[in-house]
């Protein structure tokens, strides 16, 4: 992922920004720009999320993605936040066996790869067993 | 000088290793290495940490128990020898990760252990000038200890976060006073693209460690006009669980003065975490009035020494973030081929 | 609209075809199926061609104009659909509508993916395209890692179990023995399932479909023009397309594809039949989970049943509904722009009575499912024996 993609993103990555429809209050993460009930009559400000939620499903990812091979085997989940949306998220610090569905987590700020050995950092959010 | 810390905040990663586990690699006998040293394990990263995460999340838990408006944070400073970018602010990625963004000053420090400290100092300078309301110092670090060496037992994973403000502002304990010590001593380096720092082996004790860390005591105690005995706590850096206490005898204070500051025994040398992990973990326990010492000390060389009064508001700021303890006691064990992986000394 | 039947099909053996390129399987596949039609190439009016990555897989983009120019059929039109492992199936629904429509007669309905020119890594990491960059991908999902958070809710909701999910796994390489053209010609167990090498889990090794090089060609046709061709045409009496959010995330449940229900609701009503009616379908069977998810999307049974169901053989062949009698995409292979196109090849086989050893008896009714990414696009297809 290049630089301007990446950086485009910080606020939502490091800090849970999403939108929220002033319309009919609903709360998107990650963010919308068109919400999809008000369509024409919505509008999408920037809203901060907490970081806290918790797991609707996981999996345990032995054939990791493109550069996570070395973190096999890691914790990939479903994590449902306070205030409804919906996210990805790695679980992070915690044996496989610890996880079970419902279980509450808080989202931390981890390092998430990098572009190549000379290429920019990328870092974001992952779950972490509260 | 009237400034003080408005709150901290601190992070320390999960996992440890044990000497022992190190040891056994190696061919030396464990125990001569823990009472040699005075560790007994170390804390070390994931695989997804660095020093701008552990950064970050002490710096969020420092803005949570401060209870402040993060723009209204003037400046961050993160001092560490081991920043994620040779080029590339450390400090831009935690400042952006706790909102303060984009009205404030910032840059990273090197000075070995002591990058830390010296942010602390630029904060007290700069608030009380004027130039800002509240300033934040973070010293943190994912230190490297090469394979074999005896650095391997030591070099850890941590950091801390100070913000800085007026004492009139709200703070939970006063900045008395500062003083810096500074030679040009090289004891321990790292040369640009080295994968691992080198030392002088015996040459880092006398000429090095207890030189600065004793003339800046000595030098800070005589300008208040205090002696050992006006302390309840000292804390000096801790590159292995030894060298602080012999300082403290040197310097006159008692062991109880200085062991609940003392933290290598069990998580290693955090580098530039050390010293404002000690102080934290002083702050964690603390009464209103009670006095402490910090010395922090950076190869290269040079020592910072402050002066620290708690005052009333720390009981009930500092529940609100958790405490050193909550992360230490936090741990899994790991073996020495999962932190060779850890550390990417192996490498696929 | 003009009702639309198939003429002919043409599909070549699926595996790792080291000798055959891109352009000779699709060559072949079309050879076939304008023979099987008993057409001349020139009669062809257009082709839609079916195909999710040739772009990152061999570096090529265009290739609705490279499989037309090697097909030797310019300057007739030519569209490359894409839609994940949907392609095939859209390139079959565009081929109706034109054929419907009015404004093609005679139209070719390809699908074609070549993935083992890289490295099985590439090949997978190629499929994740599918899935949400961004908000998916860049947080360490896989494709089986999302159909594993699927599988594991689904147990907790229903009970399914992973013994159920290996038992489509078993059914599948059984029918895909009896399926000359399939990539594996071999049975599994049970406990061979279960004790394969973990992928996400709960999904392990054999509950995942493979990598796969293959090509798939069906002509369709005007009904009324078709019966010159073919003493049975099979018609196409339904065809439904429908979408669903790109992330699992964002879908209100995990455990039903509402892309399927959608889409199969359009074909079911534009065909006149429910799912009672259907003798035998080809599911979308990328895991193990998504054909237990699929029969029930699809309305075979009840939401949350789809374990039991295949557990007591309903979805056997000759069963009250034969699944996948082609080997599904685990056992015949997934080559990813085929799959919808091959699904509608057994379909028609099916219900021409031409299917062997795999033949369900007296199939009057098909339905073919074909989805893309984990759930974001599906389309569906009803056929149905022309006399």
């Amino acid at each position: 992922m290049a630089a301007p993609r990446f950086w485009r993103e910080i606020p939502n990555r490091y800090n849970l920004i999403g939108t929220r429809c002033g319309n009919c209050n609903k709360i998107y993460f990650p963010p919308r720009y068109i919400c999809p009930s008000c369509r024409r009559m919505g509008k999408l400000e920037p809203y901060k999320l907490e970081r806290r939620g918790k797991v609707v499903s996981y999996t345990v990812v032995y054939v990791g993605a493109n550069g996570f091979e070395d973190q096999v085997p890691y914790l990939l989940a479903i994590v449902e936040l306070k205030e409804g949306p919906r996210l990805t998220a790695q679980i992070t610090d915690c044996n496989p066996s610890e996880v079970k569905i419902g279980d509450e987590v808080e989202l931390v700020f981890r390092r998430m790869g990098e572009e190549n050995a000379d290429g920019i950092l990328y870092y974001g959010y992952k779950a972490r067993l509260i | 000088m009237d400034v003080g810390i408005v709150g901290y905040g601190v992070y320390i990663p999960k996992y440890r290793i044990r000497v022992e586990d190190i040891a056994k690699v190696w061919g030396d006998d464990p125990a001569r290495i823990e009472h040699g040293l005075m560790v007994c394990e170390k804390s070390v990263p994931g695989p997804d940490e660095d020093t701008a995460t552990i950064s970050v999340e002490a710096a969020r838990n420092a803005v949570k128990q401060a209870g402040i408006n993060p723009q209204d944070i003037g400046a961050v400073y993160v001092g560490s020898e081991s920043h994620p970018y040779a080029v590339k602010p450390t400090a831009t990625i935690v400042a952006e990760a706790i909102e303060a963004t984009p009205h404030l000053m910032a840059a990273d420090y090197e000075f070995a252990c002591k990058g830390g400290t010296a942010g602390i100092q630029t904060c007290m300078g700069a608030v009380e000038a004027g130039m800002m309301k509240y300033g934040m110092a973070v010293g943190a670090d994912t230190a490297q200890g090469a394979p074999g060496d005896a650095l391997e037992y030591t070099a850890a994973a941590g950091g801390a976060a100070f913000i800085i403000g007026k004492n009139g502002g709200g703070t939970l304990a006063t900045i008395e006073g500062t003083y810096s010590y500074t030679t040009d001593t090289p004891d321990f380096w790292r040369r640009e693209g080295g994968a691992y720092p080198k030392h002088g082996g015996r040459f880092t004790g006398k000429p090095a460690y207890f030189k600065h860390v004793l003339a800046a005591a000595h030098a800070l105690l005589r300008e208040l006009q205090l002696s050992p005995k006006d302390f309840a706590y000292a804390t000096f850096h801790q590159p292995n669980g030894k060298f602080p206490l012999q300082a403290a005898e040197e310097l006159g204070f008692t062991k109880e003065q200085v062991l609940p500051g003392l933290l290598s025994p069990t998580i290693g040398n955090t580098y530039s975490g050390a010293p404002m992990l000690g102080l934290a973990a002083i702050l964690d326990q603390a009464r209103p009035g009670d006095r402490i010492l910090v010395v922090s000390y950076g190869s290269g060389a040079g020592s910072d020494a402050f002066s620290i009064v708690v005052k009333d508001d720390i009981e009930g700021k500092r529940n609100s973030a958790p405490k050193v303890a909550d992360y230490i006691n936090k741990k899994i064990y790991i073996d020495y081929p999962t932190y060779a992986k850890y550390r990417s000394l192996l490498v696929r | 609209m003009r009702d639309v039947a198939v003429i002919g099909v043409g599909i070549t053996k699926f595996g790792e075809l080291w000798d055959v390129s891109f352009r000779q399987m699709m060559i072949e596949s079309g050879a076939r199926a304008i023979e099987d039609a008993k057409i001349d190439g020139k009669q062809i009016d257009a082709m839609y061609v079916g195909n999710m990555s040739a772009g990152q897989l061999i570096r090529q983009e265009h290739i609705s104009s490279l499989i037309v120019d090697h097909a030797g059929l310019v300057p007739i039109p030519s569209t490359r659909v894409e839609g994940a492992c949907a392609s095939g199936g859209l390139a079959l629904r565009q081929a109706v509508i034109a054929v419907a429509s009015g404004i093609h007669d005679f139209v070719v309905a390809a699908g074609i993916e070549k993935m083992t020119d890289v490295l099985a890594e590439q090949a997978t990491w190629e499929l994740a395209a599918a899935a949400d960059q961004e908000w998916e991908v860049y947080e360490g999902a896989t494709f089986p890692g999302l159909y594993a958070l699927m599988a594991r809710r689904h147990m907790y909701e229903f009970g399914t179990t992973e013994e159920q999910m290996a038992m489509v796994a078993v059914k599948n390489h059984h029918n895909a023995c009896l399926n000359p053209c399939a990539q594996y010609h071999m049975e599994v167990t049970v406990d061979s399932v279960l004790n394969s090498s973990p992928v996400a889990l709960p999904l392990k090794l054999l509950d995942c479909s493979p990598i796969t090089d293959g090509a798939a060609c069906v002509i369709v046709a005007p009904a009324e023009k078709a019966r010159k061709f073919n003493d049975t045409p099979i018609l196409i009496a339904g065809t439904g397309q429908a979408s669903d959010n790109i992330s699992l995330h964002s879908r209100p449940s995990l455990t039903a594809l509402r892309a399927t229900s959608e889409a199969a609701k359009k074909a079911y009503k534009m065909a006149g039949v429910g799912p009672n009616n259907i003798d035998l379908a080809e599911v979308h069977d990328c895991f193990t989970i998504a054909e237990i998810m699929a029969i029930e999307d699809l309305d075979f049974c009840k939401k949350g049943e789809g374990g039991k169901v295949t557990q007591e053989g309903e979805t056997a062949i000759g069963g009250r509904i034969s699944v996948n009698t082609s080997g599904g995409l685990k056992g015949k292979g997934h080559p990813v722009g085929a799959t919808g196109i091959a699904q509608a090849v057994e379909i028609v086989q099916q219900l021409r009575g031409e299917a062997g050893k795999r033949q369900v008896n007296g199939a009057e009714v098909g339905l073919a499912h074909n989805v893309g990414g984990s759930g974001g696009t599906a389309v569906v297809h009803i056929f149905r024996r022309g006399d």
